[in-house]
């Protein structure tokens, strides 16, 4: 009994902080925070995934899949870089979306490779596969969880409850799936794509630091002064 | 017999699990899926392989037990037998709360040491109920200038801690350095008894064949380690286990069974063969 009090202790979830005020940001003088992630140096060679094991996997590629740990675009930028605003906010609470933040498992990949949510936002995760997965979200703040989603199953629905970046999501079946997450307390954060590029928007002026957290080269930080309904630009530069 | 040849295949399945990272593909337990045969693909495959393995271990012990209590007349080795299958029963449920908590390091390592421990304890019951160790062995006085009692059982327990270092450094709960530092301590200790057992006990055949699989089962090991090293720091950067890394490290968990079981085979022999002068 005992042990398991324990044990269920470890896996609790943080409370979230006391009630804040509701977040109030002027439309007529937010502006919009925005930049681009550049790599320097020789891309390194991802190793490709060998998905023999499991061919249900293996018959819906048609061509070899690639790890996604460095993913360096045609215009050297570096893809999935998580980048949000890490201070300088006032302390509030800020909407949460409506929409779901969808974590799509499609070809034992999952999609997105990262991913950002809000604090309290639904995690919608869907398998359509033809395979069995399981999720397992190995959170360190948040209340960690493994389980299973059967192929073409109802849509899982999670929520966190603090900020939390990032931790990886993996899948034991599938030991080559992982994903990120980053769980923002704010609506200011973003992850890059193919042109590497990112944009926050609807940012009430002020200085802030931005910080950008990828999940091989790991954090880097600067900082912007946003004018009323300005424009603040910012560069982050990794490298192997 | 039986027994313990399935336990040393539960051992290598429980390292397959953990070298294939399949340690969570099944999330439920006792169940599997919600089901007693859930379709072996991926990890499932290494973990519910690893389920029905154990089942088979749980049956076989059930019936060691009861044919020990019904035949033994040796009252301590009907408590070995209670033991053995107290054992396998912690076995079961430690692996499946570490699956259910999501593998604490704690847990994790117990259940990979204890697996150690019990296999050695099935190789015991083999030698304790076989014909040979009802026969009169052949006994030598202990030469006092070469005491081999405390030192059997000093590898016996030097043995098991460098396991219990490994399995905690597999679940991540010690780096592998002091494993890997562990190493020549224990490798010269098993040489120290192994070469004096050798030396001045060489005549008795039993223990100079134990002597002799120590030392072969151990050097084995040794190799086999560095090899699951150096395997581990080429595919650092591996998406998902690589095959190689997988068999080097799982005969190491396996050979580390045999060297354990070797040890503590030892250590029964010189009991039953070397008494201690008066």
């Amino acid at each position: 009994m005992a042990l398991a009090l324990l044990l269920a202790a470890c896996g609790s979830a943080p409370k979230p902080e006391a009630s804040l005020p509701p977040a109030h940001t002027d439309p007529a003088t937010a502006g919009i925070v925005s930049g681009r992630v550049l790599f320097q140096g020789d891309a390194p060679k991802m190793p490709q995934i060998d998905m023999s094991s499991n061919p249900n996997c293996e018959r819906q590629h048609h061509a070899p899949q690639y790890a996604e740990t460095v993913v360096v675009n045609k215009n050297g930028t570096l893809r999935n870089v998580f980048v949000r605003i890490k201070d300088g906010l006032p302390k509030a609470q800020w909407p949460v979306p409506a929409k779901s933040a969808v974590l799509d498992q499609n070809g034992c990949v999952y999609e997105p490779h990262v991913l950002g949510i809000m604090e309290g936002q639904d995690l919608e995760i869907v398998n359509n596969d033809p395979v069995n997965h399981n999720v397992h979200a190995e959170c360190q703040i948040n209340a960690a969880w493994n389980e299973s989603q059967p192929p073409r199953a109802e849509h899982k629905f999670k929520k966190f409850t603090a900020e939390e970046i990032l931790f990886p999501v993996t899948c034991s079946v599938h030991p080559w799936m992982r994903s990120y997450i980053g769980v923002s307390a704010h609506p200011f954060f973003a992850v890059t794509g193919d042109d590497g590029s990112f944009s926050l928007k609807g940012v009430p002026p002020g200085t802030y630091t931005i910080e950008a957290v990828h999940e091989k080269y790991g954090r880097k930080e600067g900082k912007v002064t946003l004018a009323p309904s300005g424009t603040a630009t910012i560069e982050f530069t990794y490298g192997s | 017999m039986v027994l313990a040849f399935c336990t040393l295949l539960l051992v290598v399945a429980g390292g397959l699990v953990t070298s294939r990272d399949a340690g969570l593909s099944v999330p439920d337990w006792p169940l599997s899926y919600g089901k007693l045969m859930p379709p072996m693909e991926g990890g499932i495959l290494y973990e519910h392989g690893h389920r029905m393995v154990a089942t088979t271990v749980g049956i076989f012990t059930i019936i060691s037990m009861v044919w020990i209590l019904r035949v033994e007349k040796r009252r301590w080795m009907r408590w070995l037998g209670v033991v053995a299958l107290i054992a396998v029963i912690v076995q079961g449920v430690l692996g499946g709360l570490t699956v259910i908590y999501l593998l604490p390091w704690w847990i994790s390592s117990s259940h990979a040491a204890l697996a150690q421990l019990f296999f050695s304890t099935t190789v015991a019951i083999v030698m304790f109920t076989s014909d040979w160790w009802l026969r009169k062995p052949a006994v030598m006085t202990e030469n006092p200038r070469f005491p081999i009692h405390g030192l059997s059982l000093a590898a016996a327990l030097c043995v098991l801690g460098q396991l219990a270092l490994g399995a905690a450094a597999r679940h991540k709960a010690i780096g592998s350095i002091y494993h890997i530092c562990g190493s020549p301590l224990v490798t010269g200790v098993v040489l120290w008894i192994s070469l004096r057992i050798l030396l001045h006990y060489a005549e008795n055949r039993e223990l100079r064949r134990g002597a002799l699989t120590l030392i072969g089962v151990t050097f084995t090991q040794v190799f086999l380690g560095i090899a699951a090293f150096m395997s581990r720091i080429a595919y650092a950067d591996a998406v998902q286990p690589m095959p190689l890394m997988v068999t080097f490290t799982v005969l190491h968990v396996a050979v580390g069974a045999l060297t354990l079981a070797a040890s503590v085979a030892l250590a029964i022999l010189v009991r039953r063969n070397a008494v201690t002068a008066t």
